[in-house]
């Protein structure tokens, strides 16, 4: 079995067992949030890494799916999945809406356009604070599951099937599509692909994880505030997929997996509490100094080699390839018969 | 009420031209955006904080030190983590924000969260034809009417100025023409920042100085640029004073106000993205393929 695919399988065995192994309830707590985050920070990979849409305003739609499911549950009374699934509908309204305005706008512009949606929508609430709570939000939510641990298991099932299936949908024909649009958009639209329709069928996605994602937060945290919208959670959502690896999927899940409890944890020392984001910052300067690429292609880059002739992946230690036999390090394999010692 | 309009207007729209004129350069020179400029400005207002309130140095002095100091850190910021990651410009960007968190992080453990207010140079109200002005606001219009002269001047009649227009056009054929564009970058770096320090210098005692204070004018300033076109610098000026009368309207005339005021300034930017995204002043790059 190839390494990567081992760690991944790790992981989920991991993920699955947390609550046996370690019933703390405060480390339950933060393994549900990183879970809520994966799947968010993932569902921004498929639209900045391999759409090329670099969204600078991603909490829009955490956002609008934590106050939508919040406000449905609380004041037309939805039952929590109904309000959660609804939620997610109105979030992949929200992101089509800001897909149509940004089909004209590409690169800077549209990062630092999108960045305004959140702050306009902040705005609209902050100004209405009777319907939407104000600066305090909305509280009082029913969560999904009755026990600590069933509330694990719901953040924990909805991250994999999300993280799942983003991956398992970028990884299709759609996502070679996505990478063709954000290499080139005008030799795609110049092969015969409806551009347009993909960018809006990609925020339309994108906007559905995240919403989903801020649904399930609204109701984990019962209750949506502010901080969902914030340009702090939108800034995050860059630094994870960044700092991960970009275009992977896996690489922004690996990322809040690390990053996620690394600061929680280090929030827990009485002397890092008031530093906790500044040693978090630093640590994201100093990896990117050494892995520019991301932690993920970096490490992949270690215990993986792709082969030259039919480019899979094959494990580091292996001398000729997996699935086609040509020799792997072909300097290493040639040099005996070229040299006569 | 009129007159608030128009001196709120002018005063906080020439600020932000200080603020966007910085970071339009950096993005046509370097093509970095920055979201760290702004965090350069709060520096600024912090050091002038330090130096004229808690070791008692003189307003004019404080304020020379804080934007020098401020300037070399931005140098050194470049060298040490902007210019080994150049080729990527993802790292580039999340290093912009780490360094703005890290900034951010350090005056919180060093002054605290407390709101800091900083006397102003100048007390009294001045009378310019009949509106009662205070000196302190004059002071960031003289201020930033002088550096925006300033930089009007370096840019289009010396040959530093020429070779950063150069760069900016074309990156390649600069370096072609013999122009050292990594220095360029960095005297451009330097410049904007500089920019941003004295706008934050300037500003400091009418605002209250936090340190979260740069998180309000870096929307403004992006939406600025990005209506006023980025790269372009007279575009920058006339957004920064359009954004500026439009927040001062909505604030003194809306119910709110306060509150809505950056959704309406950023509702405007979208709607001038929708009929021109390239923004109003827009320099169209060439796509770089």
């Amino acid at each position: 079995m190839l390494p990567s695919r081992t760690l991944a399988a790790v992981w989920v065995v991991a993920v699955v067992l947390l609550p046996v192994v370690v019933p703390d309830p405060y480390v339950l707590r933060v393994a549900a949030m990183t879970c809520i985050f994966a799947a968010f920070a993932a569902s921004w990979d498929l639209l900045a890494g391999y759409a090329g849409q670099v969204n600078f305003g991603h909490a829009l739609f955490f956002g609008a799916g934590a106050y939508s499911s919040a406000l449905l549950s609380l004041r037309l009374g939805f039952s929590s999945w109904l309000a959660v699934a609804t939620g997610g509908l109105i979030a992949t309204a929200v992101g089509l809406c800001v897909g149509y305005l940004c089909l004209r706008l590409r690169g800077s512009y549209l990062s630092l356009a999108t960045l305004a949606f959140p702050l306009i929508l902040i705005g609209i609430l902050f100004a209405v604070p009777d319907f939407s709570g104000g600066e305090l939000g909305i509280t009082g939510l029913t969560p999904l599951a009755t026990t600590r641990i069933g509330n694990y298991y719901v953040a924990a099932a909805a991250m994999l099937a999300l993280v799942f299936g983003i991956w398992a949908f970028a990884d299709s024909r759609f996502g070679l599509v996505l990478h063709a649009i954000r290499d080139d958009e005008l030799a795609a639209r110049a092969s015969g692909i409806d551009t347009t329709r993909y960018k809006m069928a990609v925020f339309g996605i994108s906007a559905a994880v995240a919403g989903l994602t801020g649904a399930f937060y609204a109701h984990f945290m019962r209750g949506a505030g502010p901080s969902t919208l914030e340009t702090a959670l939108s800034f995050q959502a860059v630094i994870w997929g960044v700092f991960g690896g970009l275009a992977t999927i896996y690489g922004p899940v690996t990322a809040v997996f690390v990053l996620y409890p690394l600061t929680e944890w280090l929030g827990s020392f009485h002397a890092f509490g008031e530093l906790r984001l500044l040693i978090f910052a630093i640590v994201v300067l100093l990896v990117l100094l050494f892995m520019p690429r991301g932690l993920t292609p970096w490490v992949r880059d270690r215990i993986e080699t792709r082969c030259p002739r039919c480019k899979q992946q094959n494990p580091v230690w292996r001398e000729i390839c997996r699935v086609c036999s040509a020799p792997l390090h072909e300097h290493r394999a040639r040099t005996p018969a070229q040299s006569p010692r | 009420m009129f007159q608030d309009i128009l001196v709120t207007g002018l005063v906080n729209g020439s600020a932000y031209a200080l603020l966007a004129i910085g970071f339009s350069l950096i993005f046509g020179v370097a093509r970095i955006v920055n979201i760290a400029h702004t965090a350069f400005y709060m520096l600024a207002a912090y050091c002038l904080y330090a130096l004229l309130v808690r070791f008692g140095l003189g307003v004019p002095l404080s304020g020379v030190v804080a934007v020098v100091l401020v300037t070399l850190l931005s140098v050194a910021c470049y060298r040490l983590v902007i210019e080994p990651v150049r080729q990527h410009e993802a790292a580039v960007l999340i290093a912009t924000i780490a360094l703005a968190l890290i900034f951010q992080e350090t005056m919180l453990s060093i002054f605290g969260g407390n709101y800091l207010g900083i006397p102003s140079a100048i007390e009294g109200v001045a009378n310019v034809f009949g509106m009662g002005i205070p000196w302190q606001r004059l002071l960031i219009l003289i201020v930033a009417g002088g550096m925006l002269g300033a930089t009007w001047l370096l840019l289009y009649r010396t040959r530093l100025g020429l070779a950063i227009r150069a760069t900016a056009n074309d990156l390649e054929v600069a370096n072609l023409m013999g122009m050292n564009v990594h220095r360029v970058a960095m005297v451009t770096v330097a410049i904007s920042v500089g920019l941003a320090a004295i706008a934050g210098v300037a500003v400091a005692p009418v605002f209250v100085v936090d340190p979260f204070m740069w998180l309000a004018p870096l929307v403004t300033v992006l939406s600025v640029v990005v209506l006023g076109g980025l790269g372009s610098i007279h575009g920058s000026v006339i957004g920064a004073l359009a954004i500026g009368y439009v927040e001062a309207i909505t604030v003194f005339l809306l119910p709110q106000g306060a509150f809505l005021k950056g959704a309406v300034a950023l509702s405007i930017m979208v709607i001038v993205l929708l009929f021109r995204p390239e923004g109003l002043f827009g320099v169209a790059f060439e796509e770089e393929r």
